[in-house]
């Protein structure tokens, strides 16, 4: 019977055991006492926490999510289930300047199209790409609640709003 | 970007044009924290209640649930503690009223969500913002750490044994959040996959304790109804909607923007046309989807001379509902057939995966949307996107599923024709 089952190969699985945790200044530790503290259970903390991790180091690498789980008293796959579900969290490298330009509908029929178009010429990267440099990353996200000064992107975490090519100029060419 | 008060005196926007308006002395200079005296100075949970009831104030959400119910709905002899939350996960297409209702006034907001937590004898509330949001929950930590410094938050406020503490916490990008019980799931540090109801949050929410979780716009309306009684409130609207409603206004309009209108605001039309600056570049109106994305949509001729009211009732009387207040008028040069595709990438995108209908279904509709883009539409098509719909509304786990029936059914009845110059043979 054994031997008309396929056989199964391991997969191949890049467990890199060579890894410990992040480590953050007493400064960001603080601050991570300071949302541990809203909730009755560590877990609920697991957002904000994220946002901290990627803040300091980028994305939501590795060591950061085996800092997260020590931290959080969870398993590394606990933040990974949670990490992935999340379009605001980055389990990849990603540029320097985040450019999440809206494409739905409100965004879309007052000009969003030609904004990502500028954008990706301006950049030479399509959306979903990096600038070989690792400065841009360009990015169609769905709505952002700005649909009456549409269209719009967000910067990182700002709101650049009722834009035209030539206001993305001025914005991009700033940084 | 116009943001004012149409037909009524200004409620929720009353403080917006005024300067520094998110400051706490500004606040209380216009009548702020009023309402937290007054409750705290001889009500008691339950006489705010039943004023909230006689208010007929209704969640502003989406559902347009009677809020005093939903509050009532709380067990008094829970030996559980008890939470208020509230819902700043502003992430409907066409909505952005909740994030000029924080960002200009967020005391309006901290004084609802005492008064809601007194109601409910919560000594613990959150705010639950998107995490696109981010300026928006540092505007909410200044406010709430002022209001501490002031004996407004924290314990025995105001000199009483009332205690309450008020938290901002973050999302991180998904509209499921929005929806109360996907909402608690991720505040408690899980994915973001609804729940079953019931039981329903008010007896099994946050933490498997009583919970109430209410829309920023609700919460916001709670001070002037306890300010001028919930009777008072109630006539400004109608009989079933009490008050006033704001409204968000985007698309191919000549003044976008917020506005507060009393429910039961008389005519559409004139909203449209001239309230709001009317279309465009002079295009003619082809269609407006009243309530955020997942409502059904209108034809210009459902709204033209037909005298529409802007309430719950009225709304759902002329083909489509309120929502979530959010207005996306679509001038003669929108293809249905693309705006539809729009809203349904934006489903499956969102959709959150834990039920297949959902999850299976806005994927395929996705799939034979673009097939038909591409220029491979078969006259069939239509009833194929029909039916896919019908095996996702009502079926899926959550209203998500339904939100993405909607559009596209309405689309495919109402705009035949931007369906037909795809495909060929559309059945009617």
């Amino acid at each position: 019977m054994s031997q008309q089952l396929t056989k199964i190969e391991p997969l191949y699985q890049p467990v890199d055991l060579e890894v410990s945790p992040a480590t953050f200044s007493s400064e960001v530790e603080a601050e991570i006492d300071r949302h541990l503290a809203k909730y009755p259970v560590r877990r609920s903390a697991i957002l904000p926490l994220m946002f901290i991790v990627q803040r300091e180091r980028g994305y939501l690498d590795p060591a950061g999510v085996l800092y997260l789980a020590n931290r959080l008293g969870l398993r590394t796959t606990d933040i990974w289930e949670v990490a992935t579900f999340y379009s605001m969290i980055y389990t990849e490298p990603i540029g320097k300047y985040h450019i999440q330009i809206c494409k739905t509908l409100s965004c879309k029929i007052r000009g969003a199209g030609a904004i990502t178009e500028h954008c990706a010429k301006k950049l030479g990267i399509q959306p979903g790409e990096t600038t070989a440099d690792g400065r841009f990353t360009l990015s169609e996200v769905e709505c952002l609640g700005s649909c009456g000064t549409a269209p719009m992107f967000q910067l990182n975490f700002d709101y650049h709003e009722n834009l035209t090519p030539e206001k993305v100029d001025q914005i991009l060419d700033s940084l | 970007m116009q943001i004012k008060a149409i037909g009524c005196e200004p409620l929720q926007l009353r403080r917006v044009h005024i300067e520094n308006s998110r400051n706490i002395d500004v606040y209380r200079a216009n009548g702020g924290y009023e309402a937290i005296k007054k409750v705290l100075n001889g009500m008691s949970p339950d006489d705010v209640i039943n004023e909230v009831k006689k208010s007929a104030l209704r969640g502003r959400g989406g559902a347009g649930f009677p809020t005093g119910m939903k509050w009532s709905f709380v067990p008094k002899d829970s030996p559980k503690p008890k939470y208020v939350v509230c819902n700043a996960d502003e992430s409907e297409p066409g909505t952005f009223k909740d994030r000029y209702l924080m960002e200009r006034d967020p005391h309006m907001l901290i004084e609802g969500m005492l008064i809601a937590a007194y109601a409910l004898t919560s000594k613990t509330t959150y705010i639950y913002t998107r995490g696109e949001y981010r300026y928006l929950i540092d505007i909410m930590d200044v406010a709430i750490e002022e209001a501490r410094a002031a004996g407004l938050v924290g314990n025995n406020i105001l000199g009483t044994t009332f205690s309450c503490e008020i938290y901002t916490h973050t999302g991180a990008g998904a509209y499921i959040c929005g929806e109360e019980t996907a909402l608690l799931s991720s505040l408690e540090g899980l994915r973001g996959h609804p729940r079953m109801k019931p039981p329903f949050p008010a007896v099994s929410g946050l933490y498997a304790s009583p919970t109430v979780v209410n829309n920023v716009e609700t919460l916001t309306a709670v001070p002037d109804i306890i300010k001028m009684g919930g009777e008072a409130y109630q006539k400004l609207g109608t009989e079933k909607s009490g008050g006033t409603k704001v409204w968000s206004v985007s698309g191919h309009i000549n003044e976008p923007g917020v506005y507060e209108l009393p429910m039961g605001y008389d005519d559409m039309e004139k909203f449209i046309m001239e309230d709001c600056g009317g279309m465009l570049n002079g295009k003619k109106l082809k269609a407006v989807i009243p309530g955020g994305s997942s409502v059904y949509i209108m034809r210009a001729s459902d709204i033209i001379g037909k005298d529409v009211r802007m309430d719950y009732e009225g709304l759902v009387a002329a083909g489509s509902s309120v929502g979530s207040g959010g207005f996306i008028v679509m001038d003669e040069t929108v293809d249905i057939f693309e705006s539809t595709k729009n809203l349904t990438e934006f489903y499956k995108h969102e959709s959150c995966g834990w039920c297949t209908p959902c999850r299976e279904g806005t994927d395929w509709l996705v799939k034979v949307f673009q097939r038909i883009a591409d220029g491979k539409g078969r006259p069939e098509d239509a009833q194929l996107m029909l039916d896919l719909c019908d095996n996702i509304e009502g079926k899926s786990f959550c209203p998500l599923g339904d939100a993405a029936a909607w559009p596209i059914q309405s689309a495919i009845r109402r705009f035949p024709e931007d369906f037909r110059q795809h495909l060929v043979g559309i059945d009617e």
